[in-house]
């Protein structure tokens, strides 16, 4: 006891160690936080609508600011219809990508294509919309529409789907716009679900003498169904939510007139650029609000059926391995 | 001929190597026509990019229609308000994951933090911008640059997270534990032991962080709104690169959409090389 206890290190050691843990504590509550803050103000923004339309708003096709009267269906729709036009071109290409990748390609160009996979997915998507409408939309005009236009003339049904102006925007362009943008995310979360696969499994079924198409369609895709159907949903909710690549080429109209393909339409997240900045306060703004909302539901929904169907197949690779 | 069609076992195989080459022939095709697009969007926006760019580009302000000008002032403006979002949002990041993976990681706060991240790193980009929208710009009545800076924040902060707690997670667990058994407190050995060991990693979280946003558009359209001069003012409307883009190239005028190319060619090799940059970082980690 002859020698005083060693210098304590300032009682602001601990404190100060209390003081970083509930930091980083907040830091986590603040983007929980987030989540609840976005759906709160926007259905706080949305109310005046929500109160005056409820669910008519997703049936009406009107959208007239001067009369102030607003229904969503045509955005609604439009938003839909780009994104199913796009997954159907995109989920078929991206599973052709990703057997590649992890089947076919030779090792040496295994890494170099996947990471020119992963770059693409980081191009803005200003830039697939401007190039949409400065040089794809003519083109798909000059040698799509025009042909499909001659062929169909007068034929009924089928001709109304080519109908409008030879001009290249519409539900198709987009789409395709659309489509072209999700390849790469969609791509290479389908190629990192298949790594998955244990090797040993499709060793076995080649060493029994199975093709390499035999080996993915009965071994890879039963083994990584649900990550599978997770990165198409991930690819979904991106497509639902893109602006940029949408508002160049849709055209903008609140029109619902003809099932053409290459009529100008309008979708939530074009509507909400063109107008939102412009819109007076009100019904306009609090209509535009509520599209917000309904868009914010429905990723919301897609993008958590797909973490849920990636972590099951994180989980079922932990339990079998 | 015949000895395929009697012995059905021959014709079976054959069969299936010819279902095997049109499987693998239609990969090969969607492979082709994956990099097809892509190359084709890259090679336009090259050339065009390339042919839009001069010394006034970086030294003008935006032009009214048919007349000279540049993007000095979208530049500026895009400049200033990511490096802004990423000192915002980056730390918030970075503390939140510090949670996630040296606090918590297995508690319920931290399951759905996770799970929240996720959803928000996917989150239409110009909801976030409806919601800076509703909190801040409706207040003031006020577009303006710091409303731009807000959104670009929120759209960091889950970046940020994802990557910097997949770092974090790689550390070993030695490390930590060595600088307890030498009594350092927690926080000490995070930041000088933990985030030191990671460094690389967090430094690719916030490249990549910075490389997103500085493309964004959606979310800036109606909160920084945009404007023709320069301005440093943050409390007043504020031009960014992405919002010139939309406008101009929506534009009739001939030089507007030149000037548009430019941008999106700037905007390209910029977001490019940052992913790039990210990616050299963590090799040389491993």
């Amino acid at each position: 006891m002859t020698n005083p206890p060693p210098a304590r290190s300032p009682r602001t050691g601990p404190l100060f160690d209390r003081l970083f843990g509930w930091v980083a504590k907040g830091a986590a509550l603040l983007t929980l936080f987030l989540l609840i803050a976005i759906l709160g103000s926007l259905v706080v923004g949305a109310w005046p609508a929500i109160a005056k339309y409820g669910l008519g708003f997703f049936t009406s096709t009107t959208w007239d600011p001067v009369k102030e009267e607003f229904g969503g269906l045509v955005m609604i729709y439009g938003t839909l219809a780009t994104s199913f036009i796009a997954l159907l071109i995109a989920v078929p290409v991206s599973f052709g990508i990703a057997l590649f990748l992890t089947e076919l390609s030779p090792a040496w160009l295994k890494r170099p294509l996947g990471t020119a996979i992963e770059l693409l997915a980081a191009v803005p998507s200003i830039v697939y919309g401007m190039w949409g409408l400065l040089v794809f939309g003519p083109i798909l005009a000059t040698y799509v529409q025009q042909p499909l236009q001659a062929l169909f003339k007068g034929v009924p049904y089928l001709g109304a789907f080519f109908s409008g102006a030879p001009v290249g925007i519409g539900i198709l362009s987009a789409g395709i716009i659309l489509a072209i943008m999700i390849i790469p995310f969609i791509a290479s979360v389908m190629r990192d679900v298949f790594e998955v696969t244990p090797p040993l499994l499709k060793e076995s079924a080649y060493g029994l003498g199975a093709t390499t198409w035999e080996v993915v369609s009965k071994v890879v895709l039963p083994y990584t169904k649900a990550g599978v159907v997770g990165g198409i949903m991930l690819g979904l909710g991106r497509a639902l939510g893109e602006t940029m690549a949408i508002t160049f080429v849709i055209g903008n109209m609140n029109q619902l007139n003809s099932l053409s393909l290459f009529e100008a339409a309008n979708s939530i997240t074009s509507a909400l650029a063109n107008e939102f900045a412009e819109a007076g306060e009100g019904l306009h703004q609090a209509s535009l609000i509520y599209l917000g909302l309904v868009l914010f539901f429905i990723t919301f929904v897609v993008l958590s059926l797909s973490k849920i169907l990636l972590s099951q197949l994180r989980k079922s690779e932990g339990a079998k391995s | 001929m015949s000895a395929v069609i009697l012995d059905p076992r021959e014709a079976k195989y054959a069969r299936r190597k010819i279902v095997n080459k049109v499987a693998v022939g239609l990969s090969l095709a969607a492979m082709a026509f994956g990099l097809f697009w892509l190359a084709w969007i890259l090679l336009e926006t090259i050339l065009m990019g390339v042919g839009g760019l001069a010394v006034a580009t970086f030294t003008q302000m935006t032009p009214p229609p048919n007349e000279v000008g540049g993007l000095a002032n979208a530049i500026y403006g895009s400049f200033l308000m990511v490096m802004l979002a990423t000192f915002l949002g980056a730390p918030i990041g970075i503390m939140s994951s510090i949670y996630l993976a040296e606090y918590n990681p297995h508690g319920w706060l931290a399951s759905i933090t996770r799970f929240v991240n996720d959803i928000l790193l996917s989150a239409p980009a110009i909801v976030l911008g409806l919601f800076v929208y509703a909190v801040v710009v409706a207040r003031l009545k006020k577009f303006s640059g710091w409303a731009g800076v807000l959104a670009l924040a929120l759209i960091v902060i889950p970046v940020v997270i994802r990557t910097t707690e997949n770092m974090l997670q790689l550390v070993p667990a030695g490390l930590r534990e060595a600088a307890y058994a030498l009594g350092a407190p927690k926080w000490k050995v995070i930041l000088s032991i933990t985030l030191k060991a990671a460094r690389a990693g967090v430094v690719t979280g916030i490249l990549l962080a910075v490389a997103r946003i500085a493309g964004e558009t959606a979310p800036l359209l109606f909160t920084a709104l945009s404007n023709q001069f320069w301005t440093s003012n943050l409390g007043e409307p504020m031009a960014s690169l992405p919002v010139t883009i939309f406008n101009f190239a929506m534009s009739p005028y001939e030089n507007w959409q030149h000037l548009a190319w430019a941008g999106v060619f700037l905007i390209t090799v910029a977001v490019l090389g940052l992913n790039i940059l990210a990616r050299v970082l963590t090799r040389q980690k491993h």
